[in-house]
């Protein structure tokens, strides 16, 4: 219990942290982002003290108190209001990230859950049959894949699948004419769509998880537990499985929260290539377009995605691990 | 040294690894040399296929891919050595400072690597790049570097408190030497392994990161680089007008020397940990 207090306490702490330094960002930059963000907007009619106030909050002033810059940027961190893009004139920012959100979080959510799945279940054989056909094939080419830059697989695939062979759309979520709400024809020319990203982030990730299982799997080999097991003569399944990938799979949970926040990366990427409408294109719009305050919304957002999800990593973990509940 | 090198090269994917670095160096310096066109020349027929006189054919501005192929190493190659080695020793700094220090500072330090650890590293290389526009390769290897240095630290941070209980750090600490000799000077020796393979890993984040900040076009677009040539091409319709080979040949370089990294790592893993190790001594 008080385990769980402290994490819930360092969590917080975290992402007040994080709020934080989304706050100072701007500020430290060179040049000055809120006059220039002001002058963008101007461009498209006349700016509202309120919208005025709330890009002053967010991106800074060269005058003005700090401190009620930080309090009233952290009320806009709290009621979600950070003023209006003006990319997507008038569209407000908060309305453009709630738009935006859930396709990445449907699309890199899913896929890296099936990635670590699948990526450990292979790691674990590659342990298990080392030195064979079944050790080399996956550590050699997970090895070579992941270091595949993501944007280039998405290329690649884009080129072949979606120009030559025609047999993938080559953008957008869903088609124009079909109707976006919770029927199995929209599902399923959603999910059409979203195939050429999935199998991007799929492919690139996927190496990662298979090696970094695969060599705590050998440490765990070579452990006595293991060889008292096997002396036993429990079957080879269950010693694989029960008692040694049971325990080498906690360093990788670790790692899984930490390398969430490159799949993301990586992932705003894929969405640029393919005009996938998440966050990374939103993200890759507003940085071309100098739209500081959508910018500032969407690091925000993301980052606190990415910090939850590792929070929740976490208390698996302690489920998983009764050591660390201590 | 030479032993290092050797335990390392004994894995038979480290001398893979090995074999592909080394001829990206070699590609990187006589890049002038090997390259038939002057890479900024665009005075030949634009968005052209392979042919005899352009083996890679021609971008949509006219320059012979192959020539800004061939220079596009230098680039990834100084950006990995360059970003890839002030990470590592950032994290050299710190981790093993961290590890050695006991108390209130090691849990300051604990929070700020971890802050570093779950911020995701490309959005905020993005919006660091958005702000600082027009800074080019400098301001590349800066913003890799603040994103970059977290996951070395902590690496090298348990080692150095594993070795920190260690009998021969007690004797030194015995002997009156100051913390940061017995850190630096004892303690580092120790885990040379640990810090090279955290080179080879930034190396590789580094030249990811590069590539994928220049594709996005926040680099300086008129530096030839791997990021900028896939820039370009997917700027002018590359994809449309097939020609594949644009597409291809640039992310291929780049895959290829981030594996080579990734191989000769394996081999630096066995040093550090004998289970790892291949051959005849593993068994």
């Amino acid at each position: 219990m008080l385990c769980a207090l402290r994490k819930l306490g360092l969590f917080a702490l975290t992402l007040w942290a994080a709020v934080t330094i989304n706050f100072f960002l701007p500020r430290l930059m060179p040049g000055d982002p809120a006059d220039a963000a002001l002058a963008r907007l101007a461009q498209n009619g006349p700016v509202t003290d309120a919208t005025r106030a709330a890009i002053e909050a967010q991106l800074g002033l060269p005058t003005g108190n700090l401190w009620d810059q930080y309090v009233s940027y952290l009320q806009q961190v709290v009621t979600l209001d950070f003023g209006v893009s003006f990319t997507y004139y008038p569209q407000s920012v908060s309305e453009l990230v709630a738009d935006a959100l859930p396709y990445t979080l449907i699309l890199v959510g899913l896929v890296t859950v099936i990635a670590f799945i699948g990526g450990t279940l292979l790691g674990v054989l590659a342990a298990w049959k080392r030195g064979t056909w079944l050790d080399a094939l996956p550590t050699i080419g997970g090895s070579f894949a992941s270091a595949f830059p993501y944007f280039w697989t998405a290329l690649l695939l884009l080129f072949f699948l979606g120009y030559v062979l025609r047999w993938f759309p080559s953008s957008g979520a869903y088609s124009v004419t079909s109707d976006p709400g919770l029927n199995w024809q929209f599902i399923g020319d959603a999910a059409y769509h979203a195939a050429l990203p999935a199998v991007t982030i799929l492919v690139t990730s996927l190496g990662g998880w298979i090696l970094g299982m695969r060599n705590t799997m050998i440490s765990t080999l070579g452990d006595d537990y293991v060889t008292f097991a096997e002396a036993n003569g429990l079957r080879k399944r269950t010693v694989a499985l029960r008692y040694a990938a049971r325990n080498a799979i906690l360093p990788n949970l670790t790692s899984f929260g930490l390398a969430l926040g490159g799949v993301v990366g990586g992932s705003l990427l894929v969405e640029q290539v393919f005009g996938y409408p998440g966050v990374g294109y939103l993200l890759f719009n507003a940085v071309i377009n100098q739209d500081y305050p959508l910018m500032q919304a969407m690091f925000l957002m993301i980052t606190v995605s990415v910090l939850v999800a590792n929070f929740l990593v976490d208390i698996l973990y302690g489920v998983l691990d009764p050591r660390t509940r201590r | 040294m030479l032993r290092f090198a050797g335990t390392i090269l004994s894995n038979g994917k480290a001398r893979i690894g090995a074999a592909i670095l080394g001829l990206f160096l070699l590609i990187g310096i006589f890049a002038p040399l090997l390259s038939p066109y002057d890479p900024n020349a665009n005075d030949f027929a634009g968005g052209e296929g392979a042919s005899a006189a352009h083996w890679l054919g021609t971008t949509a501005a006219g320059e012979d891919v192959l020539s800004q192929l061939l220079h596009g190493a230098q680039v990834s190659l100084l950006v990995g050595l360059v970003a890839g080695g002030l990470s590592t020793v950032v994290a050299v700094l710190i981790g093993l400072s961290w590890g050695y220090l006991r108390g209130f500072t090691a849990e300051a330090i604990n929070f700020v690597v971890n802050l570093f650890l779950v911020i995701p590293g490309l959005p905020l290389m993005i919006v660091l790049a958005a702000y600082l526009q027009g800074g080019g390769l400098i301001m590349i290897i800066a913003v890799v570097v603040i994103t970059g240095w977290a996951w070395g630290a902590r690496v090298l941070r348990s080692q150095t408190q594993s070795l920190r209980s260690r009998d021969f750090v007690t004797a030194a600490v015995f002997s009156g030497e100051r913390p940061s000799r017995i850190v630096f000077r004892e303690i580092l020796p120790n885990m040379l392994s640990l810090i090279v393979g955290s080179f080879f890993g930034a190396a590789t984040a580094a030249i990811l990161a590069e590539s994928g900040l220049s594709y996005l076009g926040l680099g300086d677009t008129s530096t030839i680089s791997w990021g900028t040539m896939l820039f370009w091409a997917q700027n002018s319709n590359a994809l449309l007008t097939g020609q594949w080979a644009l597409l291809f040949a640039p992310g291929l370089c780049i895959a290829l020397l981030a594996t080579s990294l990734t191989l000769i790592n394996f081999g630096v893993d066995g040093i550090s940990n004998p289970r790892l190790r291949e051959g005849k001594d593993a068994r």
